[in-house]
């Protein structure tokens, strides 16, 4: 069936069966590709993308039921908080493979939009769902706060 | 391994493409071809665009291990640019040119991408340099020595010009014999502490091109179905409920008979079809075992003479010291089948060009693996197969495999089509875990004697477990005497010098395809020595960091070296200094890949009995440090794959199948593992050696170690999460 789907500010119209799940019509269908396939069953966070601006894995999300709803990817992911994680990833080069990156960065955005100065508890809390097979933890909990540094100054 | 450069060959290869190439340009699709007046390669290592734009070409991909970064610092340092000035771009397959030095074949692995790729990139800016510098010296007719360039300018004698002026004059000029290297003194990028990741930009913006994320035009992608026993094939297969799945085209039964391959518009309609078919196994010659069993065979083996011997000393001798012993120390060691769990499942596309031959877009390993496959299963000339280098989402080892694994897979996928459609295969996540390519698993059984003073009187060490390289075509490197070094590299040839050290192995015939995982041999051999080199410490009441120095007093540089980085890791993490209550301190110290790493771990525990680990402070001496940050991130890095997989990673088989899937059962390291990571840089001129692998082997043991200091029982048998120990 055709489903309108409004991706990265632009509404596409997508021939799709109503059960995909969003990230492969994201990435197969609309063809943006930084969000990642990691499992398919929510245990890894690498397909994190923003539905109305919270943090959700676009593999459990089933294409039909968000007619209406705002999807943003980390192609287009703005605002303060992006760019202050953008940033500090940046600034502290945490990627390594690089390939969880994209879903730790959108996990890490709606985190600081929530906790503006996260405590370690909470980091672990929020992105412990988030897998990096190259182990870049130590990274990304040091930007995240220095993230939220940027975001205070 | 040996590290030594062949000059002539560089030159003979340098001579072969400078300038030839200038015209001819390398990537058949043109996206990269080049004319005299567009450009030019000057060495097969760096290309320069008319705007001056200078690009390294880098021949080992990137996986996540900085090796973009670091190829390209060795351009930038010899043509005298910044890091932030430079670009990259992947070598295409070409064994001529782009050979890892070691292997003679194009590949990555060993930790040897900087090791083997010094000098010959820093030669090949070198001769870039002078090349384009004598050019300019000629056309404004001023002596060679009375110019310079420096990031992108050539000046001196009162003229200057941009690089890209002198590009077409340069190339027409001979590749210098020796030019003349930047003394280290004059470094301003190999060794500067600095966050400079050049793959850093693509990989925060969702632009990085990933072998999942190849997108062709009418392609078809493929998921195979393959046996839940391992090693079971098709006898028959009906594909009726796939055909209902949207966006099915055809379910075809592998040329190998090891699975159906179901094609499909898309990766979830492919996914969906073939959980959707229903096939017959013929199990006649699967793997029928499971790891409980195969698990007591591997022990008895340790418990019995060992099939093949791997030291000088027998096994005679060293259980006579041993037996006469004041004290007798002994343990045996269990290390599960792992697997390397990349992020990016395996995967790789195949595009049929309008010339007859194919493009492989594949995040390449082994370039030359891939070049070799597609060549034969398809059929053509090795010209009219080209492989485009992406970036790897993690490796691990698991990209590239003995038999070639998903890029056969592929190359049949898109032979028994018609060929007009671009063919991209998929591995879902449980293919991946459940996919049979693994770290082997292992048992070790050590006997020490120590005299009544706690000195080491002998050491007999068996290992058994499935060898790597045996039956493979790198068997006649690999394996001497019967004895796969792999087996027991790191027991043997370890720098602490122990009297009588037998080392005996038992090959098992395993249940899996063994496939090297980050660290190879040393990713259970390192626990083992490290974990006895600990007992033998307490036993003979000494300081577990001085008893080591202890066996590493020679004069070699193996001693010394090991040595250097025990003491740095011990100062830097206050060994010895008193620590908060509940707090404990474990260490471990190994070298693999010509690198030495020493791990000391922090933890806490609370009154249950429950571990935090705290910290990790590493010292490491990898000679010189090209990239130092890239080095303390794969540092950082490998300290998180070899603690997360002793922790809680185990594959088990029952029946012959797998019982693990994905990350819910094959757990992996969290961010809430491991908070604090500290790593220092031995300052060194010795060669560059690899940093990719030597932090994982230290880790497990310096955890063990700590858990054992909280008084906890060593834990000898892995993960440690299913015997005994609890993680907060």
């Amino acid at each position: 069936m055709t489903i309108s789907l409004n991706l990265n500010g632009k509404t596409h119209s997508v021939e799709a069966d109503p059960d995909t799940p969003l990230l492969w019509v994201i990435r197969d269908e609309l063809k943006f590709t930084g969000t990642k396939y990691g499992c398919g069953i929510a245990q890894c966070g690498a397909c994190t993308v923003h539905i109305d601006g919270a943090a959700v894995r676009s593999c459990q999300v089933a294409v039909g039921d968000i007619e209406g709803a705002s999807v943003t990817t980390i192609e287009a992911v703005s605002g303060p908080e992006a760019e202050a994680v953008k940033q500090a990833w940046q600034e502290l080069d945490v990627v390594q493979c690089g390939f969880c990156q994209s879903g730790q960065i959108m996990q890490a955005v709606d985190l600081l939009a929530q906790h503006p100065t996260p405590s370690d508890d909470v980091i672990d809390t929020v992105m412990g769902g988030n897998a990096c097979r190259c182990a870049t933890y130590t990274r990304i909990r040091a930007a995240i706060h220095h993230a939220a540094d940027i975001l205070e100054a | 391994m040996t590290t030594t450069f062949s000059r002539r060959h560089f030159l003979q290869t340098a001579a072969a493409s400078a300038g030839a190439l200038l015209v001819v340009g390398f990537d058949t699709r043109g996206a990269l071809a080049m004319t005299a007046q567009s450009g030019g390669n000057f060495t097969p290592f760096v290309k320069i665009y008319p705007d001056g734009t200078v690009a390294a070409i880098i021949k080992h991909f990137e996986g996540g291990q900085g090796t973009a970064t670091g190829l390209s610092a060795l351009i930038a340092e010899e043509m005298n640019m910044t890091l932030q000035d430079i670009t990259f771009e992947t070598a295409p397959a070409d064994n001529a040119r782009y050979a890892n030095l070691f292997f003679g074949a194009q590949g990555t692995g060993g930790s040897s991408a900087i090791a083997n790729s010094f000098m010959q990139y820093r030669t090949a800016a070198a001769a870039t340099r002078e090349m384009l510098v004598g050019a300019a010296a000629q056309t404004w007719e001023v002596p060679f020595d009375t110019l310079s360039l420096k990031d992108g300018v050539i000046s001196g004698a009162g003229q200057s010009g941009t690089i890209s002026e002198f590009v077409e004059a340069a190339s027409a000029m001979d590749v210098p014999a020796e030019p003349r290297l930047k003394d280290p003194s004059e470094w301003r990028v190999i060794g500067v502490d600095q966050k400079a990741r050049l793959d850093t930009p693509a990989k925060i913006n969702g632009s990085a091109k990933f072998s999942m994320d190849v997108q062709l035009e009418n392609q078809m992608v493929v998921s195979i179905k393959r046996s839940p026993q391992l090693g079971g094939t098709v006898a028959s297969f009906d594909d009726s409920a796939a055909r209902e799945v949207p966006g099915f085209i055809m379910a075809i039964q592998m040329p190998n008979n090891k699975g159906v391959m179901a094609y499909a518009e898309t990766t979830w309609a492919a996914f969906q079809a073939r959980d959707a078919i229903e096939v017959e196994w013929d199990g006649s010659a699967a793997e029928t075992r499971s790891t409980d069993a195969l698990k007591a065979e591997l022990l008895a083996m340790v418990n019995a003479a060992p099939e093949f011997r791997a030291s000088e000393t027998d096994l005679a001798t060293s259980s006579a010291a041993i037996d006469a012993a004041a004290r007798i120390i002994e343990r045996d060691f269990y290390f599960p089948l792992l697997a390397h769990a990349p992020m990016e499942t395996m995967g790789a596309t195949i595009e049929p060009l309008a010339n007859g031959g194919v493009m492989l877009h594949d995040g390449a390993q082994s370039p030359a693996a891939g070049h070799a496959v597609l060549s034969q299963v398809l059929e053509l000339p090795m010209e009219k197969v080209q492989v485009n280098t992406m970036y790897a989402g993690g490796f691990f080892g698991r990209r590239s495999t003995p038999d070639a694994d998903y890029l056969v897979e592929l190359a049949l996928a898109f032979v028994v089509t018609d060929r007009t459609r671009p063919v991209k295969l998929q591995w879902s996540r449980e293919d991946d875990i459940t996919g049979g390519y693994y770290r082997p698993a292992y048992a070790h059984k050590v006997r020490i004697g120590l005299d009544d003073d706690g000195n080491i009187l002998g050491w007999d060490h068996r290992i058994a477990g499935q060898s790597i390289f045996k039956g493979t075509s790198f068997d006649a490197f690999m394996v001497k005497n019967g004895v796969d070094n792999t087996s027991v590299e790191g027991v043997r040839e370890n720098p602490y010098q122990l009297p009588l050290h037998h080392i005996g192995l038992t090959d098992q015939d395993g249940p899996t395809t063994p496939n090297w995982w980050r660290s190879v041999g040393h990713s259970h051999t390192a626990y083992v020595m490290e974990c006895m080199m600990d007992l033998c410490a307490g036993a003979a009441e000494k300081d577990p960091v001085e008893f080591r120095l202890g066996y590493l007093s020679g004069d070699g540089a193996d001693q010394s070296r090991l040595a250097g980085v025990i003491r740095l890791a011990a100062e830097k993490a206050g060994w010895g200094q008193p620590l908060p209550e509940g707090h404990y301190h474990g260490f471990a110290a190994h070298k693999s890949f010509g690198s030495y790493v020493a791990e000391v771990c922090e933890i806490s525990t609370e009154t249950d009995g429950t571990v935090t680990i705290e910290k990790f402070t590493a010292a490491v001496d990898c000679g010189i440090a090209v990239t130092p940050d890239v080095i303390r991130a794969q540092i950082e890095g490998g300290i998180g794959y070899g603690i997360g997989h002793v922790m809680r990673a185990e594959l088990t088989l029952e029946g012959g199948v797998v019982d693990q899937s994905n990350f819910h059962d094959y757990e992996t390291l969290r961010i809430y593992d491991l908070s604090h990571i500290e790593t220092h840089i031995v300052a060194s001129s010795a060669p560059p050696t690899g940093v990719g692998e030597p932090g994982t082997p230290p880790a497990g043991p310096a955890l063990a170690n700590a858990i054992a200091a909280s008084g906890a029982p060593l834990v000898t048998h892995l993960p440690m999460t299913a015997n005994g120990v609890n993680f907060s």
